[in-house]
């Protein structure tokens, strides 16, 4: 039976972290992710959690001590927001490199310059070349489902990555809803225990990690990790089978909404993808065929997903909550047309929006399908890309 | 039948107006209902102009965007009256509740023009009357679940009390004296009867 609670995001994935009960959390705060250490801190102390928690003095050492912790062989978890994600940078791809399985919530932030506290995707986005698997949620459900089922993904032998699950910074992280939560024991069981294959503490087999790797060896290694995160999809559709028997709830690489029949598609993440639904809807009711996919995992990127879900499609506006300063469109976009290029004849569109936490309306998303249908209707797609939203 | 309700919140950094909301959310929460419970964030400091918001509703809720045409507005600091547009999108059919020891024929010029329903309620007076410090949410809370009727009275009372004994399990002290002001704000906040 499924317990019914109202909760925040925060507190959504730090009860995740306390019915997963890690070995470590080291960690740093930072808006909005703070909530988080204070939470699991707060479990140590009152003893729901046998975790170690390594109070730290940057984002760096944070990583630092995952990457060190993970290796000795215990189950590490962080969280970690914006700047503090861009300070652990170093670090990620060593985590990535040295196939350590640790996980992490990442509560989007945008990256400071100017200096601001809510809402976009420019940390995680930044961390998308990083090596690790990046699982995005819609809202606090998605941030709870998302966080138990990555620590299976991470660990899974045919991965062996880092796993980021991300949600919106304040959008969600700090609005209480109703949630389902799985009783402790479940979760427990879902995880299972944490068994190396390899690592620093075992008595038994001497390995040393993360040493330096010549020429002869590093292209190799890095093709492993490209190979990891191929394996990672079918991981996480069977992970995502396995979750869905204990919860009821289905989860894939994207989620698709109202596509059955739609002629114009929004590719968008995050808590976005709910107020798109809401336009959908509406904009439905009006007669217009639109539809939603939803992307879920970023890394590894779900292009064969994309392309099928797309493929009867007229138009396809993609929304980034990134700047990408590359001058043809942000990350999601750069993505998803690369997935779609010489695989469909649909006017695909790209649509920087919500930066630094501008608020997305249901008018947002509908004006955002508005120049699609204009896109399309004229044939041609413009040079570059787009603001949503932006003030004149 | 799909029922939504949107209410946002105007207050002061530090009066508790995103508290409100939260125990909004909580209590509604209690009686079955699909909720959200959010506040604006931004750099809160005491005493600067704050909006929080609430989506009480029968059915799940997707939007995760602020409130731009709600159904009920709460003011829990009349100074805002002057230089915040509170009324901004609310509904006609709707209401706005605000927290002055003033009667309602008297604010009513300061709504530009709003020709929805207002309620007024001495919040600080009942506050300080009953908890003995001006808490204004703790009455507020009440004037607007009797404004919207998103609950009875004694659906929220009896939900505000089993909240209040989980929230303040350490301060049983401060729970009858949150209900007592809970009770007479459902009793004392005033319609303007146009």
């Amino acid at each position: 039976m499924a317990i019914r609670e109202r909760l925040s995001g925060n507190e959504a994935v730090s009860i995740a972290i306390k019915q997963i009960n890690p070995d470590v959390m080291p960690a740093f705060p930072i808006t909005p992710s703070t909530e988080i250490p204070q939470f699991i801190s707060s479990y140590v102390a009152n003893g729901s959690v046998d975790t170690e928690f390594i109070a730290v003095e940057s984002e760096h050492s944070a990583m630092s001590a995952c990457i060190g912790s993970q290796a000795a062989g215990a189950r590490t978890v962080t969280a970690t927001s914006s700047c503090g994600l861009a300070l652990m940078w170093e670090m990620l791809y060593v985590a990535a490199s040295s196939r350590l399985p640790l996980t992490m919530c990442c509560i989007n932030r945008a990256l400071t310059g100017p200096i601001n506290i809510n809402n976009d995707h420019s940390d995680s986005m930044g961390a998308r070349d990083a090596g690790w698997l990046q699982i995005y949620a819609e809202n606090a459900q998605e941030a709870y489902d998302n966080y138990i089922q990555c620590v299976r993904i991470a660990e899974h032998p045919d991965v062996q990555l880092p796993a980021m699950a991300c949600q919106d910074g304040f959008i969600t992280s700090h609005a209480v809803e109703n949630i389902l939560l799985l009783e402790d024991e479940k979760v427990k069981a879902f995880v299972g225990e944490y068994k190396p294959e390899h690592y620093l503490l075992n008595a038994k087999e001497s390995v040393s990690m993360g040493p330096y790797d010549i020429a002869n060896y590093y292209m190799e290694h890095k093709y492993q990790q490209k190979v990891a995160l191929d394996n990672a999809k079918k991981v996480i559709m069977d992970v995502a089978a396995e979750f869905e028997a204990i919860s009821g709830r289905k989860y894939g690489m994207i989620e698709e909404y109202r596509m059955e029949d739609a002629e114009y598609a929004m590719v968008i993440i995050g808590s976005s993808a709910g107020t798109a639904k809401a336009a959908i809807d509406e904009m439905r009711e009006e007669g217009k065929k639109v539809g939603l996919v939803k992307i879920r995992v970023y890394r590894p990127f779900p292009e064969e997903e994309i392309v099928k879900a797309l493929a009867n499609v007229k138009g396809v506006v993609v929304m980034d909550k990134a700047e990408g300063y590359n001058s043809v469109g942000g990350p999601l976009g750069a993505d998803t047309k690369a997935s779609l290029y010489g695989r469909s004849k649909a006017v695909v569109l790209n649509i920087v929006y919500g930066l630094g936490g501008r608020d997305v309306r249901v008018e947002s998303i509908k004006e955002a399908y508005d120049r699609l249908f204009e896109a399309v209707e004229a044939g041609c797609v413009p040079m570059g890309y787009d603001y949503l939203g932006l003030r004149k | 039948m799909k029922k939504l309700t949107e209410i946002r919140w105007h207050g002061r950094g530090g009066q508790g107006a995103k508290t409100a909301s939260l125990l909004l959310a909580d209590v509604a929460f209690s009686t079955g209902l699909y909720i959200q419970g959010f506040p604006e964030y931004g750099p809160e400091r005491m005493g600067a102009p704050i909006t929080a918001y609430n989506r009480l509703s029968n059915e799940p809720l997707r939007v995760h965007s602020n409130i731009y045409y709600p159904d009920y507005v709460a003011v829990v600091d009349e100074t805002l009256l002057e230089s915040v547009d509170v009324t901004a999108g609310l509904k006609e059919d709707g209401a706005i509740v605000i927290n002055t020891a003033k009667e309602p024929s008297e604010i009513v010029s300061l709504l530009k023009g709003y020709k929805g329903k207002v309620y007024t309620i001495d919040a600080a007076k009942i506050s300080v009357d009953t908890i003995g410090r001006n808490i204004p949410n703790t009455p507020m809370l009440a004037a607007v679940v009797k404004a919207s009727g998103v609950m009875s009275d004694e659906e929220f009372l009896n939900n505000m009390e089993a909240s209040l004994k989980h929230k303040f399990a350490s301060k049983p002290e401060v729970i009858d004296s949150n209900m007592e002001a809970l009770k007479i704000s459902l009793k004392e906040v005033k319609l303007y009867e146009r």
